[in-house]
């Protein structure tokens, strides 16, 4: 496969650049407004986030007309997704946090996508609103009724410009399918159905019916005592609309074909590393859960993210992945104070840039790594208040591992774990790149000549 | 006893953990209850392991069967639902004693081992019962009632056990004393039955 050089091109060639960043400045951070999803849509111009108040806010990308800078993100428009729930029969609070947002292919002038949290699925309508109907014969503008008596002679209204309203309404609700954590939601290619994943479970949704969806996966044992693994992750192939994979907490992934049976329980393709006995410890199972799968955009490869490392593999290759890319393999000998403090549980996300050369994930510290593929370079970048002046490049950051530490070196032992980037974006075209921090949402570019 | 004073905190920390998850806003967490029981298995099995040779060794080797590998793959098709046999593995480091089981019930490198060459799988039927991987068919299982209160909890469990035993209808192990190394093994053989216990609630 060939790379083009300048379309959406490698990390090294690319100097990053503060442009934006969202959200409150202060340290004290309250939980709702902790991002939970990151996601840019199909065209790169919308930019959504979800968070853990249930709330979604999209932002939008002003065209420009100065070539010098590059467009920035404002404010779309903010909602509402979710709120909390009770749970009657199991006397257990639904949160609201927004686990996953997925945009819907644009087929018409408004925008769809869809919003889940544990429970419950909602497909939005984001719609624009910048004409009004004037000229009623019996209302008045402010909506008063006229006396039809007094009304001499008669008018047409007409639709008159307004300031432009974005407005968000719930045009579909897909509630009481999961018992279990919906994790993933992914919409496929046949621009029909979707799927969602909880714990146990994968159905398949068709956009406009509600009431009903077909159960496709089940890995639910039936002594629940011999529970071995979880879904963890689950995503439709990006042109071949028969075709998902999803991960397990096992550190594998199972690729099934829909054509095959209606419940695919039975994998298609079974993708497993062998573990390296070496690295074998208390943690080695849940460091090799895996906590994010995503296609390539050209649907040939998939990345997975396990706690330590990003794997690409090919589809054709189920033996073992075809690049193995460390993110922060100093954590190795640090598992058991990262189980105590609960970051060993921590679910980083991944994800691919347009043409599929470079791949990023997040660390801790506010760091957050790219891997490019062709150039096999890789490098750490941070996301922070510090570098944040206006087309400021940011410096490459560096992780000392052992005592030796070098100037602007960082010791294992400074980083600060609290601080972690989950959930990073990469425009579909352009070397935009949107990365959540715990409540901030940092947006980078590439430099402009 | 390092190996098994780090087993019995990580266990502690496990258990906390999962009584923590009960708390948690939005229910229990299946994904992250499994891990935690899946690392407090381990944890339980290295420490009782160890516990185990600690015993041996204040006793003496008599109730010891030590086994060759050429009678392990006889021993395998006999016992074979009992003990799974790792034959090739190389011993560890004294710096990594950490080397868990991921087969059930136990296999291990005991530290008394150390030396040798080839890995010595002892045969546990006899002396460990692994009560959480019976059959769920299994024919005691109705006498499973609580028996009583055990007499002193361990230290280093979260004092908030009591209450939470209580719902998950744990069995309590009465200990009439003995070795205090082994009486905690068995509490944390119970508690460990009550972290499937909490994956099956669900």
């Amino acid at each position: 496969m060939m790379f083009e050089a300048n379309t959406g091109g490698g990390s090294n060639d690319v100097q990053w650049c503060f442009s934006q960043v969202k959200g409150a400045i202060d340290d004290d951070v309250a939980e709702a407004d902790i991002i939970s999803t990151v996601e840019f849509n199909h065209s790169g111009e919308l930019l959504a986030t979800g968070d853990k108040g249930g709330r979604v806010v999209i932002f939008q990308q002003e065209i420009e007309n100065k070539p010098q800078c590059r467009s920035e993100y404002n404010v779309y428009s903010t909602f509402q997704s979710h709120e909390p729930e009770f749970d009657y029969l199991k006397s257990l609070e639904i949160e609201e946090k927004i686990n996953k947002i997925r945009w819907l292919p644009q087929k018409n002038a408004a925008q769809f996508l869809l919003s889940t949290n544990d429970k419950t699925i909602k497909l939005w309508k984001i719609s624009e609103r910048d004409k009004r109907p004037e000229g009623y014969n019996l209302k008045e503008e402010d909506g008063r009724y006229i006396d039809p008596n007094t009304v001499t002679a008669l008018r047409v209204p007409v639709f008159r410009p307004m300031d432009l309203m974005v407005e968000a309404s719930p045009r579909r609700v897909f509630a009481n399918a999961h018992t279990y954590h919906i994790n993933s939601i992914s919409i496929n290619s046949d621009h029909e159905t979707y799927l969602s994943a909880d714990d146990l479970r994968i159905n398949l949704w068709h956009q406009e019916i509600t009431d009903r969806s077909f159960n496709i996966v089940d890995i639910k044992p039936a002594n629940m005592e011999e529970l071995t693994e979880v879904i963890t992750a689950a995503e439709f192939h990006p042109h071949q609309c028969n075709t998902f994979v999803y991960s397990s907490s096992k550190g594998t992934i199972r690729l099934c074909d829909m054509r095959a049976s209606a419940l695919c329980d039975t994998h298609s393709k079974l993708f497993e590393e062998p573990e390296d006995p070496s690295n074998r410890s208390f943690f080695s199972e849940i460091i090799s859960s895996i906590s994010d799968v995503k296609f390539s955009h050209n649907g040939r490869y998939m990345m997975t993210r396990d706690y330590l490392s990003v794997k690409i593999w090919d589809l054709n290759m189920e033996s073992r992945p075809v690049e193995t890319y460390q993110v922060h393999e100093y954590l190795r000998n640090k598992l058991c104070s990262l189980y105590e403090n609960d970051c060993i549980f921590d679910k980083f996300e991944c994800c691919w840039n347009g043409n599929d050369s470079v791949v990023m994930t997040g660390s801790y510290n506010n760091f957050f790594r790219m891997f490019d593929r062709g150039q096999r370079r890789d490098v750490t970048l941070e996301a922070s208040r510090e570098g944040s002046k206006p087309q400021q490049v940011l410096k490459p950051r560096k992780v000392c591992a052992d005592g030796k530490r070098k100037k602007d070196e960082i010791s294992v032992d400074s980083l600060d774990f609290n601080k972690k980037i989950l959930h990073t974006a990469w425009h579909p075209q352009d070397n935009v790149i949107a990365v959540a921090t715990t409540n901030n949402l940092y947006i980078f570019q590439d430099k402009v000549n | 006893m390092d190996v098994s004073a780090e087993a019995k905190r990580i266990m502690a920390v496990s258990i906390s953990k999962l009584y923590a998850s009960r708390a948690q806003r939005g229910g229990m967490r299946l994904h992250r209850s499994l891990l935690l029981s899946v690392v407090m298995r381990s944890a339980r099995d290295l420490y009782h392991s160890a516990c185990l040779a600690k015993e041996r060794e204040e006793l003496g080797t008599a109730h010891l069967v030590p086994v060759t590998p050429e009678e392990d793959a006889m021993d395998t098709t006999a016992s074979g639902e009992q003990v799974e046999v790792e034959v090739s593995q190389v011993e560890p480091e004294p710096e990594s004693p950490l080397t868990p089981t991921i087969q059930e019930p136990m296999s291990f490198d005991s530290e008394a081992t150390q030396g040798a060459c080839k890995t010595r799988t002892f045969i546990a039927k006899e002396t460990v019962e692994d009560k959480e991987n019976r059959s769920p068919v299994s024919p005691d299982r109705h006498s499973r009632k609580r028996r009583g209160k055990a007499s002193v909890a361990p230290d280093f469990l979260p004092s908030k056990r009591a209450r939470l035993s209580l719902e998950l209808g744990e069995e309590r192990v009465l200990r009439t004393g003995g070795r205090t190394c082994c009486r905690a093994g068995d509490v944390f053989t119970t508690l460990s039955l009550n972290s499937n216990r909490a994956i099956a609630a669900f």
